[in-house]
């Protein structure tokens, strides 16, 4: 097989959940999960007889996310219906829109193997999410409908034919998600799905011009299972058309389990949504003066930011490319650097901390930025317990790892664990001699100049204090005992 | 307090309301006394789905409460009204003439329910339709034909038949109805009552359950112009709950309802009456209403309406096709009628949506789905849209020459039941004088002219206003409505 | 007109899309039916209407509608929801199993 053969094309659709309160047309709340049908009423329900009422918050964060994204806003939008029968689409039709939607063009700016480049969009536009169906909710086999969701406000967000292998898509939606999240549009959340994305994957021969037939996939609920569908998809096409077969236009679905995708029985059905303008919805009108003060109100953007973090304050491009990925974690370090110092040594420091052993507790227990118990300040705090020798780099993270479980005060931990450094040679002496004493043939090894055991000593220095000797103090009165 | 049934039930909504206000009638036997004639006039008449005896008492003796403590809610407090079977009522049955929804109790009520309620309104019960509101004869009920109570061999129209008998057969002096091509004008002309379709906009649908979205419009039927005009300025006004409603100020239309003709220019459509195939004892009765109209100090203006003939083919693609849409919901699965026994999902669909509606429905959501379906768009149902703009063009350069437009509000009275039941095409043809109102947006009002000669049945004659122009509609109908004789009571009941 | 009349294959098609069941007589009634209302359906093809804007809105123009803020208001119970519900599991409307 020679994939090398081929040219990939992938164009992306991302579904991000707005942030809003309330649903799109109805004054039910979006909060997730919860026993089904809890959140709902006769509008999201689709009872007979009622009609939407659109959410300002909706249109307002789409117009955000345009202006952010370089998009053109269209004065006058217009919703639609698209119409098809699915028992988690209460309606029978999604709202949503069609011929005008809400934004036009515009780009996403990526970064792969340090190359800028950007990738054009085609539209953005809002509609409503569907509810959600439950599989095998009883014993015969039948299946069961949620409507919680139906209704949650959500963008779509769909990129041109741009992206050429399965990493520039990841680094799209990479950067994508970290803008829509520094808008304060979308939490990000790709598990709970409040992120999601479809890909049309197409192979043509190099030197072809015309595309090849592109399938769409489905269910790519991580960064790594999007690249996993794409390159699996890409294989199947490139096998599929080497040994002379055609590839269909379809829908597929990604299974993460076996890392495969596979053709969607429920879509085989010829797709004729009967679009149709929505009559119960006027066309949305959007003011020059709101768009003005939406491009106002714009906060700074993830890569104009991770600009800053390299020219002003010296950050490598790697860990300003982890710091602006979660807008919040951003926040966090100019928050924590404020707090704590200035300069290009401090904000190493902070950018080390966060990147490094905050981020792994945030991973491990799965904490967003906005809820961690560990403030800014109280980073701030074990930094300059550790600048004033309070405590040593092993205390430190213990006081930070207790800090992001309980949000205790640092110095309280500090006090409470027993993690304060000795650092008085006095009390230190006694430790340096027993490990003298004890290791009789490495101090005869030292001193004889045949190996330098500083570290070894050090090392036994430390366990024997559990990790609270100054190193620096212990260092001294090892120089000073071995006659170095 | 001891008036007798058969003077009660003659009341108008005004008068009953005064009554209660003054405290010469209680609310109670306005209430009883109309629930007595329902129960003595509908196995003939056929009028109501449903009746809500208890409910209505309640609410009866609530408004007494008020009227005796000096806390009236609105001059048409304590008075029994009744609802076409298309406005959601919490915990009332509502099926909209279909077997899909039969036994569905909603969870909520309209905001025009809310609105009446709020006035004191007393709702004795919901009325016979024309299923999902499609039809022009109350011939598509799902559950039983309605009968014209001036001759009960005839249709009372459609599809507010049963709203629009009752008020005439003096079963209550008010309903509500709705019109999306004529389905209030058409059964009031019918039925010799006044009948009004609002503007686009000047009543909530939040609640009514939709047949053609971008044409339903909420209206009132009474017997008299006056009682129509107090009913739609009680539910009227913008609703957050609807966004297709207006922010607008509702006129006080009775303030202006006295005003008279003088002065007034009636347009009349030159297509309307020439060769528009309108009977001649129609014909007859809608001319001696021009001419008291010139009796009456206004000014006839020939106007042209070119694009009027169209009308139909406009409606007949913009209205299925809407409908289709709003006629996918009733899928079996959250309410509503289910085919249990049915394989799969897919077969649960086509099966309960099988059972469930009647010819007239399917054959509008084929017609719907067809003028939707890819590759024909274009051709259908935009081009139905292009036509509709060029209908209300015609109606603006129309009011930039007059303040009224006269005409036909049909092309024949009542026809008898049965007669046309087997050629939907005939039976949509005769929309042709009301549809246009629907697909420009505009008001419109059928008032009774007379009789015609020979078959004795009323005729209506139909008035058009400019947008959110009810008030100049009521005045102008208000005045043909004192000049003329009154007309007697219907014989059939 | 012979352009706008419809086949049975083409009834058939229709009424899946829209999830109707229909007996082998309504399909021939219907084809005849919507055939005959299509016919007079074609006279809207006589006008020109090149440049027309289509009225897909019937507000008045200019109306600008407010939106809804973005507070949550009170929605149904579960047991309000599903009280019309021709079946159910749990707080769930049940529907025959699903197959993606
Ligand atoms: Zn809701």
């Amino acid at each position: 097989m020679a994939v090398a053969d081929f040219q990939t094309v992938i164009g992306l659709e991302v579904h991000a959940q707005l942030l809003t309160r309330t649903k799109i047309f109805c004054g039910c709340s979006t909060a997730f999960g919860g026993e089904p049908n809890t959140h709902v009423c006769p509008v999201c329900l689709g009872l007979p007889g009622v009609l939407p009422s659109l959410n300002r918050r909706v249109v307002e964060m789409a117009v955000r996310t345009g202006l952010a994204l370089g998009c053109a806003v269209r004065p006058k939008s217009v919703w639609a219906r698209k119409n098809y029968f699915y028992p988690d689409l209460p309606k029978g039709y999604q709202i949503s829109q069609y011929e005008l939607p809400i934004c036009e063009g515009g780009e996403v700016p990526l970064t792969l193997d340090g190359v800028e480049r950007t990738v054009r969009l085609v539209r953005i536009h809002m509609e409503e999410d569907a509810g959600k169906n439950v599989h095998d909710v009883s014993a015969d086999g039948s299946s069961g409908v949620d409507l919680n969701r139906a209704g949650v406000p959500l963008l779509e967000i769909v990129s041109q034919p741009d992206l050429r292998s399965a990493d520039e898509a990841v680094e799209y939606l990479k950067s994508l998600r970290a803008i829509v999240m520094a808008l304060g549009v979308n939490d990000g959340n790709m598990q709970e799905g409040s992120l999601r994305c479809d890909a049309n994957v197409s192979v043509m021969r190099r030197g072809a011009s015309e595309y090849g037939t592109r399938c769409e996939i489905k269910n790519m609920n991580s960064f790594r299972f999007l690249r996993q569908a794409i390159e699996y998809e890409v294989r199947r096409q490139v096998e599929l058309v080497e040994s002379g077969g055609r590839v269909e236009q379809e829908t597929r679905l990604f299974d993460p389990d076996r890392g495969e995708t596979r053709s969607m029985r429920s879509k085989e059905e010829a797709h004729d949504y009967r679009y149709f303008p929505e009559p119960d919805l006027p066309p949305v009108i959007v003011e020059p003066a709101l768009v003005e003060r939406l491009r106002a109100e714009l906060p700074e953007l993830p890569r104009a930011r991770a600009a800053r973090y390299q020219s002003a304050l010296g950050l490598s491009a790697y860990d300003a490319g982890n710091l602006v990925a979660d807008a919040a974690v951003a926040g966090f370090f100019d928050a924590a650097l404020a707090a704590y110092g200035e300069g290009a040594e401090a904000a190493k420091k902070v950018a080390n901390w966060l990147t490094g052993e905050v981020a792994r507790l945030a991973n491990e227990t799965g904490e967003a930025a906005a809820s961690w118990k560990l403030t800014p300040q109280k980073l701030a705090a074990v930094l300059r317990l550790v600048d004033a020798g309070t405590i040593g780099g092993p205390g430190a993270k213990q006081v930070v790892e207790e800090v992001f479980r309980t949000g205790a005060e640092p110095e309280a931990v500090v006090k409470a664990k027993g993690l304060a450094q000795v650092s008085d040679a006095g009390a230190l002496e006694a430790a340096v001699d027993k490990i003298l004493a004890a290791n009789p043939a490495e101090v005869e090894k030292h001193r004889s100049g045949k190996k330098d055991l500083t570290g070894f000593f050090v090392g036994q220095v430390m366990k024997e204090t559990k990790g609270k000797a100054n190193p620096a103090v212990v260092n001294a009165l090892l120089r000073k005992k071995l006659g170095a | 307090m001891t008036a007798p049934t058969q003077d009660l039930v003659r009341l108008g909504l005004r008068e009953a309301g005064d009554a209660v206000g003054a405290r010469r009638v209680s609310s109670r036997a306005l209430v009883d006394a109309a629930l007595a004639r329902i129960e003595a006039t509908d196995a003939k008449v056929g009028a109501f789905l449903a009746v809500t005896p208890e409910r209505a008492r309640a609410a009866a003796d609530a408004a007494d409460a008020r009227a005796a403590a000096g806390a009236r809610r609105s001059p048409i407090d304590g008075v029994p009204l009744a609802l076409k079977d298309i406005f959601l009522t919490k915990g009332v049955p509502t099926t909209a003439g279909s077997r899909i929804l039969e036994g569905y109790l909603p969870p909520y009520d309209a905001t025009v329910v809310e609105r009446l309620e709020a006035a004191g309104a007393v709702v004795v019960g919901k009325l016979n339709m024309d299923e999902f509101a499609m039809g022009s004869s109350n011939e598509n009920s799902a559950y039983k034909p309605c009968h014209n109570p001036w001759d009960l061999s005839r249709t009372p129209g459609g599809s507010s038949g049963g709203s629009a008998a009752a008020v005439a057969a003096r079963q209550v002096p008010g309903a509500l109805g709705t019109d999306t091509g004529g389905s209030i004008r058409e059964p009031a002309a019918f039925c010799g009552v006044v009948g009004v379709k609002p503007t686009y906009g000047r009543v909530s649908r939040y609640g009514v359950i939709a047949f053609a979205s971008s044409l339903d419009q909420v209206g009132p039927l009474a017997r008299s112009v006056g009682d129509a005009a107090v009913l739609l300025r009680t539910v009227a006004g913008h609703d957050p709950r609807d966004m297709t409603s207006s922010t607008r100020p509702v006129d006080d239309y009775l303030a202006t309802l006295e005003g008279g003709a003088k002065g007034l220019r009636v347009g009349v459509p030159r297509e309307w009456l020439e060769g528009g195939g309108v009977d001649p004892g129609v014909a007859g009765a809608v001319r001696s209403a021009l001419d008291a109209y010139e009796r009456l100090g206004a000014r006839l203006v020939e106007i042209s309406l070119p694009h009027s003939k169209y009308g139909i083919g406009a409606y007949y693609l913009i209205a299925p096709a809407e409908a289709s849409s709003n006629l996918a919901r009733y899928d079996g699965v959250r309410f509503g009628l289910r085919a249990k026994d049915a394989r799969g999902l897919k077969e649960m669909y086509s099966e309960s949506r099988e059972r469930g509606f009647g010819p007239e429905p399917k054959r509008r959501i084929m017609l719907g789905t067809y003028a939707l379906s890819a590759g024909y768009y274009d051709a259908y149902y935009l081009r139905a849209q292009k036509v509709r703009t060029l209908i209300r063009r015609d109606f603006d350069a129309a009011f930039e020459r007059c303040d009224v437009i006269a005409g036909p509000v049909t092309p024949s009275v009542a026809f008898r039941l049965g007669e046309r039941t087997d050629d939907p095409l005939k039976m949509y043809l005769a929309d042709i004088f009301t549809i246009t109102c629907n697909l420009a947006a505009l008001p419109g009002l059928s008032v009774p002219c007379g009789l015609e000669a020979g078959s004795g049945l009323p005729v209506g004659l139909q008035l058009l206003g400019r947008p959110f122009d009810e008030a100049t509609l009521f005045r102008a109908a208000r005045a043909l409505e004192r000049e003329l004789p009154a007309l007697p009571a219907p014989p059939g009941v | 007109m012979s352009s706008s009349s419809l086949s049975l294959e083409e009834v058939r098609r229709i009424a899946a899309l829209a999830r109707l069941r229909l007996a082998p007589e309504e399909e021939e009634r219907f084809a005849g039916q919507l055939s005959a209302i299509l016919a007079h359906v074609e006279q809207l093809k006589e006008l020109d209407v090149s440049g027309v804007e289509p009225m897909t809105h019937a507000l008045a123009a200019g109306e600008v509608p407010a939106l809804r803020e973005d507070a949550v208001l009170p929605g149904l119970s579960p047991e309000e929801a599903l009280a019309a519900a021709p079946a159910r599991e749990g707080t769930a409307f049940k529907v025959p199993r699903i197959i993606e």
